[in-house]
């Protein structure tokens, strides 16, 4: 039988970022702004022994999604787990920053942010968590005007202060080896200990915090294959359906009434979480 | 003024016989809303006052421990599920009742957490959502016209932080070496990167950025004030008065700042790259 | 972590600037910009200390076979193998020689 998706299909897992980036722009449009040739290093890495990367782990691709303005924000995981730092979390909220000011005076700018990162660069630490706390603002600010879509493909995932991003965007596109979660597997078992978590149980780890679970929990909006031209499409079809009248993070009222079902006593399996987020997906 | 020096001094008592429900943010929220009646409603980790600040109407939150918390994972005064989402219903309260209304009242984030809640649970109902709600709570009610002032009284941790005080228009600091502002708290970043605690600090201390002090943390230019009182822990009268000084003088210059964004917090000695890149995209923007 | 540094006899300058590669463990990312005429000038930065012969035998087995633009390059390197090293900078080359029209610079 011939399956000619499943033949054609190219993973976007497998790609770096800046080519993730060109991948969910449209072809001949995109520039790299603040790049690897701007002279834009970490002033922080090289005192401490750590090899810097010339774009420190993060594209900032202008160009057209559709015919309209949009700014891809790609994430490198492979350099330092795609963690943020100071030029890094600069680059991302600098550009959610210029996004909105566009839309204020006309110019109908999106953003979509590729998330595949640990969160703060620990070497940066305070300048990296400052930045993250701007990418926040922007992503509130941004969102008023244009939805501002965030894409996780894995292998990473998005963790630390990063996943809070997400929680903030408009719509969150997850595949199933994509993983959402505030706290690092290692940190938790080192915090809690192995009991509370196992952070060498992938099974285990996925089924809390894979796509598959954020998705059937309502914790995500869309859930994709592996595929460059699926993502594509759907964060095309996302950004074209505009920001949602409520943003899943303005709903504190729907989540603490769902919460107050959920006795805290017994730990939960991954069906309690699907069964008292039931229905709970976004509006 | 009686009935603050009276409370004042009750809770510094409190706070020598080591009562948990006086933590520091506690104590500051009790001082500052002048022990108001806290808002009905929260859980105990979660507290909220409506009282003046420079006599118009403000809200004041605060984190604090509950120790006989359901959620066994934060029970230190840690940002968890409950406590994001209660934070985001706290703020958006105000928004709402504010909607129509020319004067937007302020909203002070009394800062005093260790740390987002490590656990399980957490990771499984979403915590990163839950901080987002209170994240985005704050966002929005700045984006709103409503002043929110961050103050620093205690640690001021990674997503704890990013969720409570974080979004404000300025942050303000007790300059105190029990106000802590990281990443990652000591104990945790020690055991990660298989150091001890000393030479830890000693590392980071070498590379601003790094380092938990707060005098450090100013020189990053994040910080709109650093302020000396005599008990960082349980304010007297004059503690008080000095802060609710700093307090309305944060508000005045919210006030009169036409910019309702962070960008007050570029241009410190130690944070020129992020000025430098932003430079760069502005002017490589417009095709 | 070390800075080498090496230069080596080159042609006219290289017409275009190109990216390969990303310093993940094990890996290196190699910059390449047009240099100035007649020499090409090598910046390592590398996270192993100790390496600096074999880094200048494999470059200068590299750079000294045959004529070349004359390139600024920069090499940031995590611990990867000459084998590694070869790839990414017969990738660089391939890059340079790339059409071009093709619109993106910067090798994805």
């Amino acid at each position: 039988m011939n399956h000619p998706s499943l033949l054609g299909r190219e993973s976007f897992v497998e790609l770096g970022a800046r080519a993730r980036a060109h991948a969910l722009l449209d072809a001949g449009t995109v520039r790299e702004l603040a790049g690897p040739f701007d002279g834009l290093v970490s002033p922080w890495l090289a005192r401490q022994g750590v090899v810097p990367q010339a774009d420190d782990g993060v594209i900032v691709a202008k160009g057209r999604i559709d015919g309209h303005g949009a700014v891809v924000l790609a994430i490198e995981g492979a350099f330092q787990g795609g963690s943020l730092g100071e030029v890094g979390g600069a680059k991302i909220a600098g550009a959610l920053e210029l996004a909105a000011q566009d839309n204020r005076r006309g110019v109908p700018t999106r953003a979509v942010i590729l998330f595949e990162t640990g969160g703060v660069r620990l070497q940066e630490a305070n300048l990296g968590l400052a930045a993250i706390a701007e990418i926040h603002a922007g992503i509130v600010d941004l969102r008023r005007y244009q939805a501002v879509v965030g894409v996780i493909a894995g292998q990473v995932g998005c963790f630390g202060g990063m996943s809070i991003a997400a929680g903030l965007c408009s719509y969150l596109v997850v595949t199933r080896e994509a993983r959402l979660g505030l706290n690092g597997p290692a940190v938790i078992e080192q915090e809690a200990g192995v009991a509370e978590y196992d952070s060498r149980d992938r099974p285990f780890i996925w089924s809390f915090t894979g796509g598959e679970q954020r998705i059937a929990t309502g914790l995500a909006d869309r859930y994709v294959e592996d595929d460059s031209a699926a993502i594509r499409a759907t964060v095309r079809a996302l950004l074209a359906a505009g920001p949602p009248a409520t943003h899943r993070s303005e709903r504190y009222a729907h989540y603490l009434a769902r919460l107050r079902s959920y006795d805290p006593a017994r730990q939960p399996e991954p069906q309690t979480v699907r069964d008292i987020y039931a229905d709970g997906a976004s509006s | 003024m009686n009935i603050a020096t009276a409370t004042a001094t009750a809770i510094a008592t409190e706070t020598e016989t080591a009562n948990p429900a006086a933590s520091r943010g506690a104590a500051w929220l009790a001082a500052l809303s002048g022990n108001a009646a806290r808002v009905a409603g929260y859980p105990a980790s979660v507290q909220v006052a409506d009282a003046a600040l420079g006599g118009q109407p403000a809200r004041f939150v605060a984190l604090v421990p509950d120790p006989a918390s359901a959620w066994p994972r934060a029970r230190h005064g840690e940002a968890g599920v409950i406590e994001g989402w209660s934070l985001a219903r706290a703020v958006h309260e105000v928004v709402q009742a504010d909607r129509d209304t020319a004067i937007k009242r302020p909203v002070v984030a009394i800062v005093d957490t260790p740390s987002q809640a490590y656990g399980r649970r957490e990771e499984a109902f979403g915590i990163h959502q839950s901080l987002a709600g209170a994240a985005g709570a704050y966002a929005q009610a700045r984006l709103r016209g409503h002043p929110v002032i961050a103050l620093l009284v205690g640690p001021a941790m990674s997503g704890a932080f990013l969720a409570h005080g974080y979004q404000a228009n300025r942050l303000l600091a007790l300059d105190d070496a029990g106000v802590e502002v990281h990443a990652m708290g000591k104990q945790a970043a020690a055991r990660i990167t298989m150091r001890s605690v000393e030479d830890l600090e000693t590392f980071a201390a070498s590379v601003p950025p790094m380092a938990y002090d707060i005098g450090s943390y100013a020189t990053l230019g994040l910080l709109w004030r650093r302020i000396r009182v005599g008990h960082a822990a349980a304010p007297d009268a004059a503690d008080l008065d000095i802060v609710q000084g700093a307090l309305l003088a944060a508000l005045a210059d919210i006030l009169a700042d036409p910019q309702r964004d962070l960008r007050s917090r570029l241009g410190g000695p130690n944070r020129q790259a992020s000025g430098r890149v932003r430079e760069v995209l502005a002017r490589q923007w417009d095709d | 972590m070390e800075q080498l540094q090496f230069e080596y006899p080159a042609g006219a300058p290289a017409g275009r600037r190109v990216l390969v590669g990303v310093v993940g463990s094990g890996d290196l990312e190699v910059l390449v910009e047009p240099g100035s005429a007649g020499t090409t000038v090598i910046d390592v930065t590398t996270s192993v200390d100790g390496y600096g012969k074999v880094w200048d035998a494999q470059l200068a087995r590299v750079f000294k076979a045959g004529p070349r633009a004359a390139m600024r390059i920069r090499i940031h390197d995590f611990g990867a193998t000459p084998g590694v090293v070869g790839m990414r900078l017969a990738e660089a080359f391939e890059a340079l020689d790339a059409s071009a029209d093709d619109n993106s610079k910067e090798q994805p």
